[in-house]
Formats: structure tokens, sequence, C-alpha cells
């Protein structure tokens, strides 16, 4: 008789559920797991090399491809470092845009989510619902900086520029009849306010939606429940962050507990699963995009009433206005001064940390008071959680490592940097 | 903020007296620097004592002070010769010397505590000797382990009592460290497919370094605290 003997199984870089590059080299007695050893920096592109070498200012758009599906968050991360070291903080209005997009990037991420977890076990409608809600957001981010995805709209400083009072439109084309364009158009008549505000209305009976596909559905609670239980002491020791944690019980979310910008004076609550497991940490996630449309929806009331500048006047570190350049030597100098050879930070250390949607995105930058940075170290959330995975999947079925992978919000751009 | 950071660094003085030194900071931060063979027992401590309770090591960054300070384009004097921004690229030596200065390379760890909700910073030299070494905390918290691997991935620090300790980011079969501040920013070679053997092979790399921008440090007084101060006043 053959001998038997576990084998290795070789799972991705390229299969449609590893979210991105991930490799991961499975140890298998027949169907069961009992060693994983997940292989990354297929995606490294040395981010924090190549800040070394540019003005500070220039490696925020390097920030949107880390998580590229939470950009502004990790632009938000690297900007209050940034910040801390100069010591400045933004005017009110630029912190309440801050919050509000941060949410925003939360429920995009979390949708993402939501549908390629969906999607990786099973439930193909959830990708095509998620993917609706998506696209709004996408046009928010659109408006706000010009582009879908790749934002670089926070700064040292404040914002690149205040909110626009009209949103860009649809126009007939062959593919979209007239008919549709008006109906797609007609919630886009107002200001972007008018716009995130309709939203706000509207997302809470999607989250509904959702969840009448999943939250009671017999597939998902067998694939998810009771499936990679994590206790809290575990989590703690493992570095685990963000919905992970709070998944194993811990009401830890730096938002509450270390308030940056003005999160202190948002009404929200944090939400914390009980099990540690993957069907605790989607309920919690979940929960979080409602909380998100709640403090989007603050944002929107505040930003209403108080207008204000978004960016300080502080031409050392924030670039003048085209139009002013135009007839004033000392913009104009400092225009020159600012693109050519950015700005001088002090010399110092600072850490800066946010609730990123993944977990706690860290940025820490060492500066020797030059004009580049002499070390950005970016602490990204999913590199602990995808640490964990031998540990997560050990004993679970092979189709398990899907749900897993998709529970712990695995995004490559973060992990390899 | 403030008192309950003095309140740790107080207790911190009285438990630790002499193992770690106090590092100044102008953003408010804790950071404290140890010698490297004190570095599990205070680890230790720092997680399992109540005073403390740090449960989290939330990050291991490698770093290489071997430029620290060194700026590219002189900002004292005018030169005479033109206004060209350009700076020449310097030839990298690659520093492959039996020892270095004992104050290159260091591990910078960065704890949370939940229940005091506190953090601290904690920096280790890794000493003279070549290769660089420091004692591993993964025994103290498992998220150091990938944090400890990358930090030897591209620095090459090599981590003591670590159970796995192999490249993480980079490439199969990749030689050097490319975070070392000694290493290009091109690297050192590229990835190219050869029509005569048809397959892909790597090479020498063909592109010229540039600097577009020049590294300056100017002296900048504008967020000094006495100054701020004075216009604040004023």
């Amino acid at each position: 008789m053959a001998e038997i003997q576990n084998f290795t199984m070789n799972f991705g870089p390229q299969h449609p559920a590893a979210h991105g590059v991930l490799r991961l080299v499975l140890e298998m007695d027949g169907e069961v797991i009992q060693k994983a050893d997940p292989h990354v920096g297929l995606l490294h592109r040395g981010t924090e090399k190549l800040a070394e070498s540019k003005p500070y200012n220039q490696t925020i758009g390097y920030m949107d491809r880390l998580d590229y599906v939470s950009m502004m968050c990790n632009e938000h991360g690297y900007v209050l470092a940034i910040e801390k070291l100069l010591g400045i903080r933004p005017p009110p209005r630029a912190q309440y845009i801050r919050v509000m997009f941060d949410e925003i990037t939360r429920i995009l991420n979390h949708l993402l989510w939501l549908g390629t977890h969906g999607l990786d076990v099973g439930a193909m409608t959830m990708f095509l619902y998620c993917f609706r809600e998506r696209e709004d957001l996408m046009d928010m981010y659109e408006a706000v900086s010009g582009t879908r995805m790749h934002a670089t709209y926070y700064r040292p400083g404040g914002v690149f520029r205040d909110l626009p009072e009209n949103m860009p439109k649809y126009t007939a084309s062959k593919w979209r009849s007239q008919k549709k364009v008006d109906r797609l158009n007609a919630i886009r008549e107002g200001s972007l306010l008018d716009f995130i505000d309709a939203f706000c209305d509207k997302f809470p009976s999607c989250v509904d939606q959702y969840e009448t596909l999943l939250t009671d559905n017999r597939i998902w609670k067998q694939r998810t429940v009771n499936i990679a239980v994590v206790s809290a002491e575990r989590a703690l020791n493992l570095g685990f962050t963000g919905p992970m944690l709070r998944g194993s019980g811990i009401a830890w979310d730096l938002r509450k507990k270390q308030p940056y910008e003005v999160y202190a004076q948002m009404d929200f609550d944090i939400p914390v699963g009980t099990n540690g497991d993957c069907y605790d940490r989607y309920l919690v996630r979940v929960e979080e995009m409602r909380q998100s449309n709640r403090i989007v929806k603050q944002c929107v009331d505040w930003l209403r009433k108080n207008p204000g500048p978004v960016m300080l006047d502080d031409h050392k570190i924030v670039a003048p206005a085209r139009v002013e350049m135009k007839d004033d030597m000392e913009s104009l100098i400092h225009h020159f001064k600012f693109f050519t050879e950015g700005y001088c930070v002090p010399e110092g250390e600072a850490y800066a940390a946010i609730e990123h949607p993944k977990g706690e995105f860290g940025v820490y930058i060492i500066s020797d008071g030059a004009n580049k940075p002499y070390r950005v170290k970016v602490r990204p959330p999913g590199f602990a959680h995808l640490a964990a995975m031998s540990e997560m999947v050990e004993g679970h079925m092979l189709a398990d490592v899907v749900a897993v992978i998709g529970s712990q919000d695995i995004v490559f751009g973060e992990i390899d940097r | 903020m403030n008192s309950s950071h003095e309140t740790l660094a107080a207790r911190i003085d009285a438990r630790f007296a002499g193992q770690l030194t106090r590092i100044d900071s102008a953003c408010g931060e804790l950071t404290y620097e140890l010698g490297k063979n004190d570095l599990i027992a205070v680890a230790t401590a720092l997680r399992d004592d109540a005073e403390f309770g740090f449960e989290q090591l939330l990050d291991v960054c490698g770093v290489d002070y071997l430029t620290y300070g060194k700026d590219e384009w002189v900002t004292e004097s005018a030169t005479g010769s033109g206004f060209s921004r350009g700076v020449e690229p310097q030839p990298v030596i690659l520093d492959e010397s039996d020892s270095f200065d004992p104050r290159r390379f260091a591990a910078v760890y960065h704890l949370l505590s939940l229940q005091n909700n506190t953090r601290l910073r904690l920096r280790v030299f890794t000493g003279d000797s070549n290769p660089p070494i420091v004692p591993s905390l993964v025994e103290v918290w498992n998220s150091a382990n990938w944090f400890e691997r990358e930090a030897f991935d591209l620095y090459g620090i090599l981590f003591d009592g670590h159970p796995d300790l192999r490249r993480i980011l980079t490439d199969y079969g990749f030689i050097g460290h490319p975070f070392r501040k000694d290493f290009p920013l091109i690297g050192n070679v590229e990835v190219i497919y050869d029509a005569e053997k048809g397959r892909v092979v790597y090479q020498p790399v063909s592109i010229e370094p540039r600097t577009l921008v020049p590294r300056v440090i100017r002296d900048d007084n504008r967020y000094s605290a006495d100054l701020k101060d004075r216009v604040n006043d004023g």
C-alpha cells in the first residue's frame, strides 16, 4: 500500500480569491490545512525608499497607491505625521472635510470588502449591489479631487480645495440614452454636499438590502460562523487592530480613544463582536458602515453652516493661489520655492496613527531637518493580520482559506508597500 | 494627554533607572533608548506590569543613520559658477567593513497600551557588529514576527532568536538590503527579456540616476518654540 503523507499546495499568486497577489504555500493533510505560509512582496514598490528621495509633498500621491481601496485615509496618516512635525493644525473646516472623506472612504472600503468577500464565498449578487453604491462614492472623490481613486486631496495644512458648488454630470452617448442620463443626473443637480446628503439618506436602506441577502443566509453562516476564531488575548498579542480586534470583543477605536481632527465632536458607536469569528467580523464591518454614514451626515450639516478657509495661510508650507502669483512678487517666490525645493521640516520624529478602515494605519517619519524625509515607515494594518494567517486557518478546510482572506480584508498595496 | 505622558515617564524612570534614556521630543511623544542586552527584560516588564500594560507591539522599524543630517547642496554661500541646481550623483560605496558605526543601525519599536491609552517608542542601536544584530521580541509579542522579517530583509538587521528569519518583501533570490542608505535607489539589477536566450534575464542597471531636487537643510526657525510664543504674544 502506498505511503500516505502530507502534501504541499500552492495557492495563487494569480488566484481570483487571493485579493491581488498573495501566494500561499499550504501544507495539507487531505483537505485539512496543517500550516499556511504566505509569500508576500510581489507588489513591493519600495514606497518608503522612494519617499526618502522626494520633497514631502510629492509623496502624498504614493500614499494613495498603498491601500488602493481606501485612498484618502492613507493620505491622512501621512499628512498628520508631517503636521505633527511642523506643529500645525489645519483650519476647522478642513478638519471636518477630512473626517467626512475618511468616513466616505471607510464606506468605500467596506463596500469593496463586502462585495469581494461575498463573491469569494459564493454570493455573486453582493458584488453587483456593492459596486452600485461604490460608483456614487467614486463620484464624490471625482467631484472634489478630479480623480476617482488616487485623489492626492489632503495636504499638510488642510485640503487642496473647498467642496465644489456643482457636481460633474453625465452626458448622453451612443451607449447611454438621454432618458437614462436624466435619471442619473437628477441627484447631481445641486452641490456636492447635496449629493452626499442624498446618498446618506439612501444608504441605510442599501445596507438593509445587503443584510437581507447575507446576515441570516444559511449558506453564508455555514461558511463564516466559527471559522478562524481569534480570542481577544491572541488578537492583542498578534497586533490586530481595527475591525479584526473589535470582532474579537475589544472595544478599541482610535476615533474614540485618541481622537484626531474633529472626531471628538462626532456622535457614533463602536460595534463589537463576541466570538471573534469571520461572521462577527462581518457584522462589525456592516455596522461600521451604518455608523460612518451617521458621521458623514453630521459633517454635511456642519459644513453647510460653516464656510471658511480649508487651508492654512502659511505660504511656506502651502502653495499660493495662481491668481495671487500673477501680481504679487512674494507669492511668485513662494510658489517657485514651494514647487522646486519644497519646505524643510524641523528635526525630530513623529508617529501619527489613524483609524483606517482596516485597522491602525500609522506613519512614522524621521526628519533630520531637510526638505526630504530621512525615513518614512508605514505601519500597514493588513501586514499584522496576514502574519496571523497560518494560525487562523490551521485545522480548517481548504475552502475556508478563501473566507479567512476575505474576512481579513487584505489589500496588497499596503502590505507590500 | 501630556499629563498621562508624564506619569508614564515618571513610572518608567523609577522602574528602569539607568536602563532607559529618554529622548526629547517636540511632538509630545515618549521615546526611550536602551541597550540591546536589556531589551527582552524591559519589553517583558512593559507588557506584564500593570502600571505599563503595553499589550500591543504595533510596529518594528529598521533605520539606517548613515547619512543622517547630510545635505547635497550648500545653502550658506552662493556659487560663482551659475545657477545650476543639478547635483552630481554621489557614487555609492558599499560599506562592507567588519564593524559599523555603533549608532548606524537601529530598530525602533512602537508600543501601545490599551488599558492606559498610552504609546511608547523604544529605540535600540545594533552596536558595531557586522552583520548588525539585536534580540528578537517574537516571544514577547508575536506580532514582531513579520515586522522583524521586514527589517531583516530591508536593512540586514539580524534578530537573535527569531524562529523564521527569511526575506519577506523582496524578490526570491534578491541580493543586498535595499533600504540601506548605501544601496542605490535605482537598484543594481534590472530584468529584461533576452530574445536570443528566449527567456527573462537579469543584467546590471542601465539607467542613469538623476537628482531633480537636491536635499537641503536650511536653518529654519519659523517653528521653533520660543519664536512661536513671541508671535502669539505679540
